[in-house]
């Protein structure tokens, strides 16, 4: 039959799935090849000699202590993100699942930071914390007052701010379809057998969610840890390099330093981080599933 | 007082509780745009003064916007941004669905196995590996940067993978086989019966892949900065990155402009949060 000759399965497959392989692998598999050669080479960015120099990008990679210190910072920064942000979002799914009026419209309202882009968000953030909470303070204090973005710590601790506001929105809505996966029918065989309203949710409601919360630990950890654009438009690294996080300083390093070969060796670094998370979700999304 | 009652009175007391908390909440999550939008109707002078302030000294005042348009070039950045945003949504729906139809049925192909796996493990890779190589080869050998289709066409290379994804479960699980059997029996060609019977009933997964993709195509910053660099091309988020690094001294110019880069998303979200929240939920919970 002609169904099962190879041109006509080449035939087929081209139709369908030539142009998506065209675009993905010129976008995707291309660069990252290329990428992998770069890591080699000792390029410039300008010329078109690429010269070969083995592994020592790699060498200078590791010994770069502004990108393994941008790396700690970005651990510290994703641990607190990610913690707050899915105990915001765990909190707002809760009370707008709990039946108030409105409910509908508080969910559509929380999401709203989500709509818009990193950068506009930033320099929204920038003009509160630099004029609206300077105006507070000095209205309360009668003094003056420091921005928060100017001080070290203070930065770091309104990146983490905006990230959680940024995200909270989005986690609440998969909190949300987690809650109201969870059959009422169970939770009152629970209060019936003598659970009180916190044991029921500890006990059967948060168990059964679990999915909702590997979805949501994961697309937070790997937001928080590429995070770019509001890192960008909010403290662009300032004060002193304090706030550059991990794919702020691989940016620098290429296309501010023109260190390109270094810059995409730490990017490879990076991306195996990243790669070790996305493999630790797979384990453990398929681990420990609770069925009701 | 009965216990019933008692009972009664304690849930309302409870939902004007929660009612009052989440109002308190959302006025929180919102206080940042508030401010920017008391702020813009004010002169630099009075931002400068008391940012907190509802109404300036200088009164109320419409300038900001005509000035920050004009120096954004707003219509023009609104239009990039539009035409890259709808060409790349459109384009990535129609690759992703033909490429996950053959991919699902005939999933024994060799091809079609390594393509899929390929694009999920794809999925992993962060925009920073492949951004230095991506310049390399289109700006430095192949010289296609600062192009609108090439944004275009990067843009759907990046997003393949993951639209693919979804569509592959969605025929997996919502088409039925026999269906397309019918057709096929009934004379369509592969090629017909996709286009006649299976694409449109992929209708719910289509609006799913559209909304999450073109919100992230028109907010994003970094891939369309480094292909973008002519000034008549810029997007909205380029274009506002640019003008604060330009006025940002002019505060009234920049909450305006603020206000501007913002103002078309949350008007789309006026009319469509319904489908946008469904959208964003469904495609988080799958993906």
């Amino acid at each position: 039959m002609e169904r099962n000759t190879m041109s006509y399965k080449a035939r087929q497959f081209l139709m369908f799935a030539g142009p998506a392989l065209i675009l993905f692998c010129m976008v995707i598999i291309i660069p990252f090849v290329y990428g992998l050669y770069l890591t080699f080479t000792s390029w410039d960015g300008v010329s078109a000699s690429k010269p070969f120099v083995g592994i020592a990008n790699y060498v200078s990679a590791f010994k770069d202590y502004y990108f393994w210190s941008a790396i700690g910072r970005t651990l510290i920064y994703s641990a607190f993100a990610v913690i707050f942000v899915n105990i915001v979002a765990f909190v707002l799914a809760y009370l707008v699942t709990s039946g108030v009026k409105g409910q509908n419209f508080f969910r559509a309202g929380f999401f709203i930071p989500n709509l818009i882009g990193g950068i506009v968000l930033g320099y929204v953030w920038k003009f509160v914390f630099n004029r609206a909470f300077v105006a507070l303070g000095e209205a309360i204090t009668a003094g003056t007052v420091p921005s928060l973005l100017s001080t070290t710590g203070g930065a770091m601790f309104c990146l983490i701010l905006v990230s959680v506001w940024q995200y909270a929105g989005y986690m609440m809505l998969i909190y949300v379809a987690g809650f109201m996966s969870v059959p009422d029918s169970l939770k009152e065989a629970a209060m019936i057998d003598g659970c009180t309203p916190s044991q029921a949710m500890r006990n059967v409601t948060i168990p059964l969610m679990r999915s909702s919360f590997v979805t949501c630990l994961f697309l937070s950890i790997t937001r928080c840890f590429m995070v770019y654009d509001v890192n960008l438009s909010l403290t662009k690294g300032e004060p002193f390099n304090s706030s550059v996080m991990a794919a702020m300083h691989v940016y620098n390093k290429a296309f501010v330093y023109k260190d390109y070969g270094t810059g995409q060796a730490e990017a490879l670094i990076l991306f195996i981080v990243c790669a070790i998370i996305g493999i630790t979700q797979v384990y453990v999304g398929k681990k420990g599933e609770v069925s009701a | 007082m009965t216990a019933n009652e008692k009972a009664a009175r304690k849930k309302k007391i409870n939902h004007a509780i929660t009612i009052i908390v989440l109002i308190i909440l959302f006025l929180l999550f919102i206080a940042p745009f508030i401010l920017v939008v008391i702020n813009v109707f004010k002169v630099k002078a009075d931002i400068n003064t008391n940012p907190l302030a509802l109404i300036g000294a200088h009164g109320f005042t419409w300038q900001n916007f005509p000035e920050a348009m004009k120096k954004m070039d707003f219509w023009n950045v609104f239009k990039n941004s539009a035409i890259i945003t709808t060409c790349a949504t459109i384009l990535t729906i129609l690759v992703s669905a033909m490429a996950s139809f053959v991919i699902v049925r005939n999933g024994k192909w060799k091809a079609c196995s390594i393509l899929f796996a390929l694009m999920i493990a794809s999925m992993v890779i962060p925009f920073q590996v492949l951004m230095v190589p991506l310049v390399s080869v289109y700006g430095g050998i192949f010289k296609i940067l600062n192009s609108r289709l090439t944004l275009i066409l990067m843009h759907t290379g990046f997003s393949v993978s993951m639209a693919t994804f979804m569509f592959h479960g969605a025929i997996n699980t919502n088409i039925p086989l026999e269906l397309e059997e019918a057709a096929l029996i009934d004379g369509c060609t592969r090629w017909q019966t996709f286009w006649k019977i299976v694409f449109p009933l992929l209708k719910p997964t289509i609006a799913t892949v559209a909304i999450i993709d073109a919100m992230a195509f028109w907010n994003d910053y970094l891939l369309p900065s480094l292909v973008l660099g002519e000034k008549n091309l810029y997007t909205i988020p380029i274009a506002t990155q640019a003008f604060y690094g330009t006025y940002s001294t002019d505060i009234g110019l920049v909450m305006a402009a603020l206000l501007l880069a913002m103002l078309p998303i949350l008007i789309l979200y006026l009319f469509l949060q319904k489908y946008i929240v469904a959208g964003v939920t469904s495609g988080a919970v799958k993906g």
